[in-house]
């Protein structure tokens, strides 16, 4: 074949090759309506709940396909703001609430005041409801949380015989900090406080005794104040790495699977942690590992702590929108909502889906997680406008600073009040 | 020039320590992926796993579909290769020989488009592909790989049409060869090694690339592996460890096989070029 040739057939080829990849559009020119839901569950019980879910709702509802996109949390703003921008937006979107600040006051989604079913507004606490609430409309229906614990090494936990705290009886920050030096020694530390995100454990746990730190005047505008409230966690964390050393202080920098390996092997008592690494725990811990689930320590405000769910909204593009709310009011059923919860071992949002006894079991701390659910509130964080910013070059250098015990609480407390206003004072001209 | 014996041993040294730098991250990929969950969060890992399990690549099979993707990646990696070479071959011969106003202009251009962030394209890049219905297809992703690594290969290939001597070409236009006859039989071959180096850099740069691929696929079954690999990571950066390290030791293997394959060539090639000039 002559060289011409061959180049020829080669581009002819490699045209047809490209040809037969394009898309083909969204689907079907039925009548049928298809939604895109993208899911961001990524444990394998959560995906397989998740799936099961979307393969009943297209069982029952001919007319309106739900189409199962998986997307991840790693990068889920940058591709959700360009799918926006674009108009390429999913239909229906998971997410954390904590992330749609931007996407609400941006017009990109949907307000669901109108949209949904009074039975999913009632079934879902009006605090809850909060966290998804920017201006008059409401942006997406909370519908997972996840209370921070103590999860505890069971046998050193006897073995000390410290008083063993319940949801009834929690500890308070200055015994919590008794039980760890009593934890501590022969190559143990009572606790490990893995704070690579040190801004929302530390915020989230101050409600706890009060802490407040961002407050909205009468013209609206938030500013910083550092009060007696705000500085029981940080002080306690600060000593007991600092003073009592019955924390360790290598794990400050780390994330919460970082410091499992020390906690299987005996070296750290208690670990704060999320609910849901229970499920890496019971997966990854050597047999005969005994573990337990405790409350986080308790303050001026009890058990109180912030969260920030996971959620569902509905693109303001979708052309489909009361369809949409369909599929979320499916999706959020009580029994379904339980199954999502139980994938994701987290717990559900709704007082309905609250009540089913698979979460209310004593095994792998089900019950005590369930007895939290209604001491959490919205994180402070949630609806102050420059909060990334000052997260990032405020406030995370300064309690990494005092954690590590390179500044005192006087030069904290002047980065947090003084830079940090200056810097949300930016947002609010 | 003769090399002493200890500066020999030192040579050796040195490369051999780089050659463990460089395999480090790699080996302790593969143990992780056949390592049970219990080892993964062993306060004393080891290398070599006690309990070697295939249950890390069973479920990263069970989850998401890896195949799919592979295919979807070697898709996209080969289409922009084989365009990326066949435009940017004739263009980098114009710019070597032809060394202008214009063939300076076009390296400063290859120079400035470097410097460009990814986000600063991707909604422009976007748009115009929503508008030309590539959205959500191997086409489109294609189009924008050319389109990226295009520069950084033109930039490459120029300088391997600079090595080959013109006077090869003169002398094969004096013994009567036409222009397309000294192109294809005298400068092709010399310049073999520099395209396989070109299409090896435009295919590995499309097959790890992840930002692109992650906004412009919408379907699962349009994902390209890298988009599918963070599907094993959760909030806060928690990661299911076991099948994402089995499903990226799978990603990396055709990268490797393919350099495995054409590394002969680019040095094998460098060397007749060597020879010839």
């Amino acid at each position: 074949m002559p060289t011409r040739t061959r180049i020829t057939t080669l581009l002819v080829s490699l045209s047809l090759l490209l040809a037969g990849c394009s898309g083909g559009g969204d689907g079907a020119d039925d009548g049928r309506i298809t939604l895109r839901f993208q899911s961001l569950a990524w444990q394998e019980e959560s995906v397989t709940a998740n799936k099961e879910l979307v393969r009943e709702w297209n069982a029952t509802h001919p007319d309106v396909r739900v189409e199962y996109v998986q997307g991840s949390w790693d990068s889920v703003h940058d591709q959700l703001l360009t799918s926006f921008e674009g108009g390429e937006a999913p239909d229906i979107i998971h997410d954390a609430s904590d992330d749609l600040a931007d996407f609400a006051y941006g017009g990109y989604l949907a307000d669901l005041t109108d949209l949904l079913p009074g039975r999913l507004k009632s079934d879902i606490p009006r605090r809850s409801w909060e966290t998804v609430t920017f201006g008059d409309g409401v942006y997406g229906v909370p519908f997972l949380q996840e209370p921070r614990v103590l999860i505890a090494n069971a046998d050193l936990l006897d073995k000390s015989g410290v008083r063993v705290p319940t949801p009834g009886r929690p500890w308070s920050w200055a015994e919590f900090r008794q039980v760890t030096k009593r934890l501590s020694g022969d190559g143990t530390y009572g606790v490990a406080w893995p704070l690579k995100e040190p801004v929302s454990a530390t915020l989230n746990l101050s409600l706890s005794t009060g802490g407040k730190l961002f407050h909205r005047g009468a013209d609206g505008k938030v500013t910083v104040r550092f009060e007696e409230g705000d500085r029981v966690v940080p002080r306690t964390i600060h000593d007991q790495v600092n003073t009592d050393h019955s924390a360790s202080s290598t794990t400050l920098g780390s994330g919460g699977s970082d410091t499992l390996p020390g906690f299987f092997a005996g070296k750290y008592a208690m670990v704060p942690l999320g609910f849901s690494y229970r499920q890496q725990i019971e997966q990854q811990a050597p047999e005969g590992f005994d573990w337990r689930v405790l409350p986080a320590p308790a303050g001026a405000e009890g058990l109180t702590q912030g969260v920030s769910p996971q959620t569902l909204s509905i693109a303001e593009d979708s052309p489909h929108k009361k369809e949409a709310a369909a599929f979320v009011d499916f999706l959020l059923q009580p029994d379904n909502m339980v199954r999502l919860a139980l994938g994701d071992w987290m717990l559900p949002t709704g007082t309905e889906a609250l009540k089913d006894p698979a979460l209310h079991t004593a095994e792998h701390g089900w019950a005590t997680g369930t007895a939290l659910a209604g001491h959490l509130r919205p994180a402070p964080a949630q609806s102050v406008r420059g909060y990334p910013e000052w997260k990032d070059k405020v406030a995370t250098p300064a309690l990494q600073e005092y954690y590590s015990g390179a500044i005192g609480m006087a030069e904290l407390r002047k980065r947090l009040v003084e830079d940090g206003n200056l810097v949300l004072a930016r947002y609010q001209r | 020039m003769r090399t002493s014996t200890g500066a020999r041993v030192g040579q050796y040294a040195a490369l051999l320590a780089y050659l463990v730098f460089l395999a480090f991250p790699f080996l302790w990929l593969i143990s992780t992926a056949f390592k049970p969950p219990q080892e993964l969060a062993s306060l004393h890992p080891t290398w070599i796993p006690e309990n070697p399990t295939l249950d890390n690549f069973r479920q990263a099979f069970d989850e998401q579909p890896l195949l799919r993707a592979a295919f979807n990646s070697l898709l996209a990696a080969l289409g922009a290769a084989v365009i990326a070479v066949v435009i940017a071959t004739p263009m980098a011969y114009v710019m070597a020989r032809h060394r202008g106003r214009l063939g300076r202009a076009a390296t400063g251009w290859v120079v400035v488009s470097q410097a460009f962030p990814f986000v600063l394209l991707i909604i422009p890049l976007f748009l115009v592909l929503k508008h030309l219905r590539l959205i959500n297809s191997v086409a489109g992703l294609v189009m924008v790989y050319v389109v990226w690594s295009l520069p950084f290969a033109l930039w490459m290939l120029a300088g391997y049409v600079r090595a080959v001597p013109a006077e090869l070409e003169e002398a094969a236009a004096v013994d009567g060869a036409g222009r397309l006859r000294v192109l294809v039989s005298v400068t092709a071959p010399l310049l073999a090694p520099g395209i396989v180096a070109t299409a090896l850099f435009a295919f590995i740069t499309a097959w790890n690339e992840f930002f692109f691929a992650l906004v412009l696929l919408k379907t699962p079954e349009k994902q390209t592996l890298p988009v599918i690999l963070t599907h094993f990571i959760g909030a806060e950066g928690v990661a299911d460890l076991g099948p994402l390290a089995a499903a990226a030791f799978l990603a990396t293997l055709p990268s490797l096989v393919v350099f495995a394959l054409i590394q002969r060539r680019i040095t094998g090639g460098m060397l007749a070029g060597a020879v010839k000039s």
